[in-house]
């Protein structure tokens, strides 16, 4: 295999010139993704047989979770990266999508307990599935508070990197919660392995929704690590001439 | 992959299942407490304490809701198609309440084995359909005509 794209990761400038190729086309096929999937999703997909309209808010729950989960599996690799390979790169990776991840956990709770109120009869429960969520959403917390806390960027890389590898064993927690414990959240409407329990009137806006979520991470942690590239290294010359021929151009 | 590398991924690894091992342990000795509710049969096993509020959970028995006449008392009987718990509550039942839909319901459980309740949760399943189509399921007869509301 060739591992050279990842050697040239090490490179801020080479990341710097090739997230700027791939920053506007994934900040469109965003756009246009959720555009297409929230018009799709709320106003013509059919309602529910139980629920009549208000598992819509599926179209924004579910991409929101999987997105959480997701981001969280990424900042562990990029902790991996970062402690294996001392790549600083996944240092701005992962101090970057955390608070992504965070928004994405708290949208994820918070549609799910608007949904919850008319179908269950209660915003929150205490069952296995939501506490985990929420455990979740206090480790972006910790990952963001102690990159902010600890002044020295090595050290904070650490720290940062040890807490993302460690809380990762909450991911298959909240993953599999639904089946090994008793839970009020349903079990899982999409597996691998069998069909979707939803015909696919219903699933194709919400898998529209899910890449479009996915664009939109991708694009806004390019945009807010090339921010943060640069200022790290605003001492190098190619750092000040990018600068420079920003802020010429802006003129 | 050099060996200083190799041995910094190892050491990160062992760490990593060992975290693992721990919380495996942790959460399998929490077994009981993290579930919600108990279920139909272990209450009749006796596992369920019975001079504490505790949850019961399982599927509405298709024809055992009796509603009182003049007031908001209702009962009926949840099962997990072993064993079966009646219940008794006052009050406001959630939308989604019926026959044959899976219910978490709070409260004391009496000397008698009658569960009463102060409140009731509907669980929603997986499940998601357009009306049109259960209108056809039913029609053909693949989906008991007791799942509308």
């Amino acid at each position: 295999m060739n591992w050279t794209w990842f050697h040239k990761l090490g490179s801020p400038k080479w990341f710097y010139e090739i997230s700027g190729c791939w920053l506007p086309g994934l900040a469109w096929a965003a756009g246009l993704l959720i555009v297409v999937g929230t018009v799709w999703g709320l106003a013509f997909a059919p309602p529910d047989y139980q629920q009549g309209n208000s598992f819509r808010i599926i179209y924004i729950h579910v991409p929101a979770a999987i997105l959480a989960q997701s981001i969280y599996v990424m900042l562990a690799v990029a902790g991996l990266v970062g402690l294996v390979w001392k790549m600083k790169l996944a240092d701005v990776a992962l101090q970057q999508a955390a608070p992504i991840g965070a928004w994405m956990t708290f949208i994820a709770l918070l549609t799910g307990a608007v949904w919850g109120r008319p179908t269950w009869g209660a915003w929150w429960v205490w069952d296995a599935r939501l506490t985990s969520m929420l455990i979740l959403l206090f480790l972006y917390f910790g990952v963001i508070a102690l990159g902010q806390a600890i002044g020295n960027r090595d050290s904070s890389a650490k720290a940062c990197a040890v807490l993302a590898l460690v809380g990762v064993i909450n991911i298959p927690i909240i993953k599999y919660s639904v089946e090994w414990w008793n839970t009020l959240h349903q079990p899982a409407t999409f597996k691998i392995t069998e069909k979707p329990a939803m015909p696919m009137e219903m699933w194709l806006p919400l898998l529209v929704m899910v890449l479009g979520f996915y664009c939109f991470f991708a694009a806004v942690l390019l945009a807010r690590m090339r921010l943060e590239v640069l200022r790290r290294e605003a001492r190098s010359s190619w750092a000040k001439a990018e600068v420079k021929a920003r802020v010429e151009a802006s003129r | 992959m050099n060996a200083v590398r190799k041995k910094r991924l190892y050491i990160v690894l062992g760490i990593l299942a060992g975290v693992a091992v721990a919380v495996a342990l942790a959460l399998s000795a929490l077994q009981q407490n993290i579930n919600l509710f108990y279920t139909p049969s272990q209450i009749a096993n006796g596992e369920a304490p019975t001079d504490t509020r505790i949850r019961a959970g399982g599927m509405v028995e298709e024809g055992s809701l009796k509603r009182s006449g003049d007031s908001l008392d209702v009962q009926f009987v949840v099962t997990d198609f072993t064993k079966e718990v009646t219940i008794r509550y006052r009050g406001i039942l959630p939308d989604l309440f019926r026959e044959g839909q899976g219910i978490v319901a709070l409260g004391k459980l009496g000397t008698d084995g009658v569960l009463v309740a102060d409140e009731v949760l509907a669980k929603h399943d997986e499940k998601y359909m357009p009306p049109e189509v259960t209108k056809a399921l039913k029609d053909s007869g693949r989906l008991p005509p007791t799942k509308e509301g």
